[in-house]
């Protein structure tokens, strides 16, 4: 059996922020841990912590951004900034990322720009960045659905002979999804180059992990000749770790990997949810003590990485993107009626151009007077 | 030219195109040693590798989710499903991601798929082995969905859809598999007579009843429009050959002369082509209409079991009771009013 894959998860950072050594993972922490000739180890620890403070702030700022009416719907990821910022800082630029939709902390350190985070909960479009400028898929929406994707796109990089791995992020509640399932029997089948990375954060919207899985969720992958390990997902030590070696086991021709990072989702599933009903308020607390920023700034300060002019750099950075955040979300332009029709297909489409042209008729039309009485009613209640 | 069956003639485009791009890559249940159930894919692993030919695990929705995976790599994958009734467990993929993706995406991404799935009844077969399931996947936007009738229309169809920027679903009418037909092979991607995959064909014109089919009806129309000028009647059929988009153009040219509409297809009546085709012209061509538009199709049942299906399927003589009702002729109806 793997270690971590069933008991208690690989953890390198104990929640008081003291690091212990792992005699199977230091090897991938070489250079954080300052281990390696030329590499600055403070500014790589730095930068991860950075990273984590500025993904909560944008997703404070992204879920008042809702209750604001700015955005239509917010997916919060708070809980989860060591899962996945310790994750995308193992991610190669050549690698590809098949996201679901709460990966926007990976979105950002990935370097999407701000206004493509927001982009799709705002209503302006069902994606932001471009895929392929940052090799990263569009957020899916349908649970598990892009582990095929990735699967598929790992299956033609071993096709192609290339270097490049693939991660696909998924939930808990995933793991339940045929799709998921199948992913994993063409991934072993075919040894694709591909690394599946499920945050059990425990709760599939108000359904706890145990409705899901009978036992621990990293147990599953080894039925289907996957090797899996299970970390503290609010670890972003032993995120990077895990991550890390699994790419490699990728690079390396030896196929796919399964880890399962145990963390919380310390907010509602989305904005319009409400946790309260169906969660023990006691909860919360217990795994507010396992924090994963709080835990990784008490490591980074007893080691002198960081102290208050550093935390005060990551505020004022943090600061600042949530304002650019906003900034585009409000001054974000509608798009143009007529945009509805683009992109449907790559090539024409007759049957769409006449409903197109139909439109753009009886846009005319409204235009020339008939608009302005439906606008009257409107506004006049009449 | 040579004379070759229809299954020949896909594995002959499908040939083609593979040699023509390094990029297509066939994916399926079966595919490889084999050379799938029909044999579609007959002596294409042994000749293009099992890098090309991939014989897959027995998961619709796992192919399909890969395939797509495949296209953001830069590939172009054909994927086969078996029957058509094994469509369903990969429809989520074809309809929210393949379907989707072009447009989710702001046209960045993408999926040029062709999904081949063999369909329709006749042969005999088990229960999911015979449906006629391309009104779900008309119904849906993003996706081209054409259906073949005849060897050349295969040899060149097959090898433009695989060519096409967008994901097609590609309808085999199984129970013409080993219908032969000339088929010239320096045809290719241009399609006969220049005919793109979009277009309809008329099959033989005339000039009383407008007669639209495809797929494995478009030989029983065909067959239908001789037996008619028998009794006198002038039937123009028409091969709809494109299902999505349908080729409005040519159906309202015809109507415009004939006056009369009659639609067959082996799907079920309610919310098919028909209905679409029949609302559709009925918009375009209201006033040249002299009787409305009439549809003969397989019934609002579950596929039947095979004793049964020669009933539910429409055949020559149904389809020319349709066509007398449209004449306003005797028929099946007679002395009941139309739409009761």
């Amino acid at each position: 059996m793997t270690a971590g894959h069933g008991g208690s998860p690989i953890q390198l950072l104990s929640p008081d922020g003291v690091r212990h050594p792992h005699e199977r993972y230091d090897r991938f922490l070489a250079d954080v841990d300052g281990r390696v000739e030329g590499a600055d180890s403070a500014a790589l620890l730095v930068s991860i912590y950075e990273d984590m403070v500025v993904a909560r702030r944008i997703d404070a700022e992204g879920t008042a951004l809702q209750r604001q009416g700015q955005l239509g719907l917010w997916p919060p990821f708070v809980g989860q900034e060591a899962a996945q910022i310790g994750s995308a800082h193992a991610i190669g630029p050549d690698d590809f990322i098949f996201p679901s939709y709460r990966e926007i902390g990976v979105a950002y350190a990935r370097g999407a720009e701000l206004p493509d985070l927001v982009r799709q909960w705002r209503g302006n479009a069902h994606s932001g960045w471009d895929p392929f400028a940052m090799n990263m898929g569009p957020s899916q929406v349908v649970i598990g659905a892009q582990t095929l994707h990735a699967v598929g796109y790992a299956m033609g990089v071993l096709f192609d002979g290339a270097e490049t791995a693939v991660v696909t992020y998924f939930g808990d509640g995933a793991t339940s999804q045929g799709d998921v399932n199948e992913s994993m029997v063409f991934a072993a089948s075919f040894q694709a180059p591909v690394v599946f990375f499920c945050q059990n954060n425990q709760w599939a919207i108000s359904e706890p992990v145990g409705v899901q899985a009978h036992v621990p969720i990293a147990r599953r992958a080894p039925g289907f000749g996957i090797s899996s390990v299970r970390v503290d997902g609010n670890d972003v030590l032993a995120c990077l770790a895990a991550t890390r070696e699994a790419l490699e086991r990728a690079r390396s021709g030896n196929g796919p990997s399964f880890i399962e990072a145990v963390t919380y989702r310390m907010g509602p599933h989305t904005t319009a949810d409400d946790p309260t009903r169906y969660r023990d308020a006691n909860e919360l607390e217990d795994w507010k003590e396992k924090d994963p920023i709080a835990r990784f700034e008490a490591y980074l300060a007893s080691i002198g990485v960081v102290d208050d002019a550093v935390r005060a750099r990551a505020a004022e950075k943090a600061d600042s993107v949530a304002e650019a955040v906003r900034e585009a979300t409000i001054h974000m332009p509608d798009p143009e009626p007529e945009s509805l029709f683009e992109h449907v297909y790559a090539g024409p489409q007759p049957v769409l151009e006449r409903q197109r042209d139909h439109f753009e008729r009886y846009r005319r039309g409204i235009e020339g007077g008939i608009g302005a009485g439906a606008a009257t009613t409107a506004e006049g209640g009449r | 030219m040579s004379e070759m069956t229809l299954a020949k003639a896909l594995n002959a485009g499908l040939r083609q195109s593979m040699e023509r791009d390094s990029k297509v890559v066939l994916m399926g249940e079966d595919i490889g040693k084999l050379g799938g159930v029909f044999r579609i894919t007959d002596g294409l692993q042994k000749d293009f590798g099992a890098h090309r030919v991939i014989d897959t695990p027995l998961a619709e929705s796992g192919i399909m989710g890969t395939a797509i995976g495949m296209a953001y790599r830069g590939y172009r994958p054909v994927v086969e499903i078996q029957f058509d009734g094994f469509v369903y467990p990969a429809f989520d993929q074809i309809v929210s991601q393949v379907a989707k993706l072009h447009f989710r995406s702001l046209g960045r991404i993408k999926v040029p798929l062709t999904i081949r799935i063999p369909f329709g009844g006749g042969i005999g077969s088990p229960e999911h082995h015979s449906e006629s399931p391309e009104a779900y996947f008309v119904h849906t936007a993003g996706l081209r969905v054409v259906a073949v009738s005849n060897p050349q229309d295969a040899y060149s169809m097959i090898q433009q859809a695989i060519a096409c920027d967008d994901p097609v679903v590609f309808f085999e009418p199984k129970r013409r598999y080993h219908d032969r037909g000339e088929v010239d092979e320096t045809v290719g991607l241009e399609g006969p007579g220049g005919l793109a995959m979009d277009a309809a064909r008329v099959l033989t014109e005339g000039t009383d009843v407008t007669l639209v089919g495809y797929g494995p009806l478009a030989k029983t129309c065909l067959d239908a429009a001789t037996a008619a000028s028998d009794e006198g009647i002038s039937v123009e059929a028409i091969d709809l050959r494109s299902l999505s988009p349908i080729d409005f153009g040519t159906i309202e040219a015809s109507v415009r002369k004939t006056g009369r509409l009659v639609i067959a297809h082996e799907a079920s009546q309610t919310a098919g082509l028909g209905a679409e085709i029949a609302a559709s012209i009925t918009e375009r061509c209201f006033y040249f209409l002299e009787h409305a538009p009439v549809r003969v199709t397989g019934f609002d049942v579950p596929y039947p079991h095979s004793k049964l299906e020669f009933y539910h399927l429409p055949d020559l003589d149904r389809i020319l009771d349709g066509v007398d009702r449209a004449m306003g002729r005797p028929n099946s109806l007679s002395g009941i009013e139309d739409g009761e």
